[in-house]
């Protein structure tokens, strides 16, 4: 059986991890390779590495670091962050990396997603798309640049797109729920996974297992994913990474799926 | 010594980290000189068919492989498109494969069953190792390894079928044909089921 992905993803600044809420007020989490250490140890299913920095400031992706995270990671790695070339894609590609995942340049010049796709192949590439909720309906709006651009497009519109030109993977990153920890947008991962075929994660809002267990009910075999579930304990926030066991995993998925057997 | 080959694909830095982290000697192979006594072959892959055997062409390593593996039988390990060109030929491109293991490598999105599941296959997955077979030895009957592929190897011959998984058809997943091994999944990427993995072929 192919099981749901349980994926912690983190967020660079400054070459720290930090964790935000509202994608604003970043609060200082920790060292990255450390990070990928303690995830290791705990054999979680994947990891998303996101530079947030990278785009808005038009630098290069940080490659030392990139490799540095690549060697020491043992479970599948996806990074993200300042892609907006070919040549960029393939370099991190070559450094280990299992995934691409490009948000702001895929949004931009769509043609891009292809262009790497046909090089490195589909499999590899992960579209991001940030989403907010519109005031009025029930559609939600793309952002790019760190939620700073509204592009006033249908996330449902660019999914569709995404996938036609090759994307591989879409993950979902819902701008109003970051770090509010009270549960996944469910109506929209639902609306995400009719639009689509290929898979999808769900980013923003889980702040217990029992969201994930709710998000796999809805959507079946997704990917999701979270930050500051997987960095932050207690009501206080204090920082400390955690992560189900293989047996709590196994627990939880079987709770949401039995209804498909 | 465990020989990676560096033909720009795949996660080599990862495989040599491992195989010392285990406690084996393993060392990049980026030419037919750094070949030389290569007691085990791991070949990494990703990405496209063509591509792959095209950039083991262009890396110039490809007779001496041959060499090494099909005469001196040393045993080889490919990795997802590092199995895939073990086979004949593909369904994703135009060239040949390696021929190393008779089988054809054929596109989910092509059969009935899987075409209407997510694709590409991506994720854990259970493995079914078939009876006896060296590479799982030693590995739990609830081992599930990490996958990302949107193509799977169909082999010709069933009894170099070494491993099944199920993804809408149950397609093999490990093949081995005497010295020639290969993976679908990423046993570099699969935790404690996948170092068991590569200390059973490290230990062949």
């Amino acid at each position: 059986m192919l099981r749901p992905r349980i994926t912690p993803c983190l967020l660079v600044h400054k070459g720290g991890l930090i964790k935000t809420v509202g994608f604003k007020a970043p609060k200082y989490v920790g060292d990255p390779i450390n990070a990928v250490k303690i995830f290791n140890e705990k054999e979680a299913d994947e990891l998303v590495v996101l530079d947030i920095d990278a785009t808005v400031n038009n630098v290069e992706p940080d490659y030392r670091m990139i490799a540095n995270l690549a060697a020491e990671c043992r479970m599948p790695l996806c990074y993200g962050g300042g892609i907006k070339t070919l040549a960029q894609a393939k370099r991190i590609i070559s450094l280990g990396v299992e995934k691409v995942a490009i948000s702001s340049a895929a949004v931009e010049h769509p043609e891009l997603i292809t262009r790497i796709a046909e090089e490195i192949g589909r499999q590899s590439v992960v579209v991001v798309l940030d989403v907010k909720k519109r005031l009025f309906g029930k559609d939600y709006d793309v952002f790019t640049r760190n939620a700073r651009i509204n592009t006033k497009r249908s996330v449902f519109d660019l999914a569709a797109e995404a996938e036609k030109l090759g994307a591989g993977e879409l993950v979902i990153n819902s701008i109003d729920l970051d770090g509010a920890m009270k549960g996944y947008d469910l109506a929209l991962a639902e609306r995400i996974r009719q639009t689509v075929k290929i898979p999808i994660t769900i980013l923003g809002g889980a702040g217990s297992l029992d969201d994930i267990e709710a998000l796999i009910r809805s959507c079946g075999v997704v990917g999701a994913s979270a930050g500051s579930l997987f960095v932050f304990k207690g009501v206080y926030r204090a920082v400390l990474i955690n992560y189900p066991t293989l047996a709590q995993r196994d627990e939880l998925i079987r709770m949401a799926l039995h209804q498909f057997y | 010594m465990i020989h990676v080959i560096d033909y720009g694909l795949g996660n080599v830095q990862a495989f040599l980290t491992m195989f010392k982290w285990l406690g084996f000697e393993a060392t990049r192979a980026k030419t037919a000189v750094d070949l030389t006594g290569a007691s085990k072959i791991i070949l990494p892959g990703v990405g496209a068919f063509d591509h792959a055997i095209e950039l083991l062409g262009q890396s110039g390593m490809r007779p001496t492989l041959e060499t090494l593996v099909l005469q001196d039988k040393v045993p080889v390990l490919g990795i997802c498109v590092g199995m895939q060109i073990l086979a004949s030929s593909s369904d994703e491109g135009r060239l040949m494969g390696l021929g190393w293991v008779p089988g054809k490598v054929c596109a989910f999105r092509a059969n009935e069953q899987s075409a209407s599941l997510p694709l590409p296959h991506m994720g854990w997955n259970d493995v079914q190792p078939k009876l006896g077979a060296t590479l799982f030895a030693g590995l739990e009957s609830d081992a599930r390894f990490y996958f990302l592929h949107s193509y799977y190897f169909e082999c010709d011959v069933p009894s170099h079928v070494a491993a099944v998984a199920s993804y809408g058809l149950d397609f093999s997943c490990a093949v081995s044909a005497g010295n020639v091994h290969g993976v679908q999944f990423h046993p570099e990427k699969s935790h404690h089921f996948g170092t068991q993995l590569l200390k059973n072929f490290a230990e062949l």
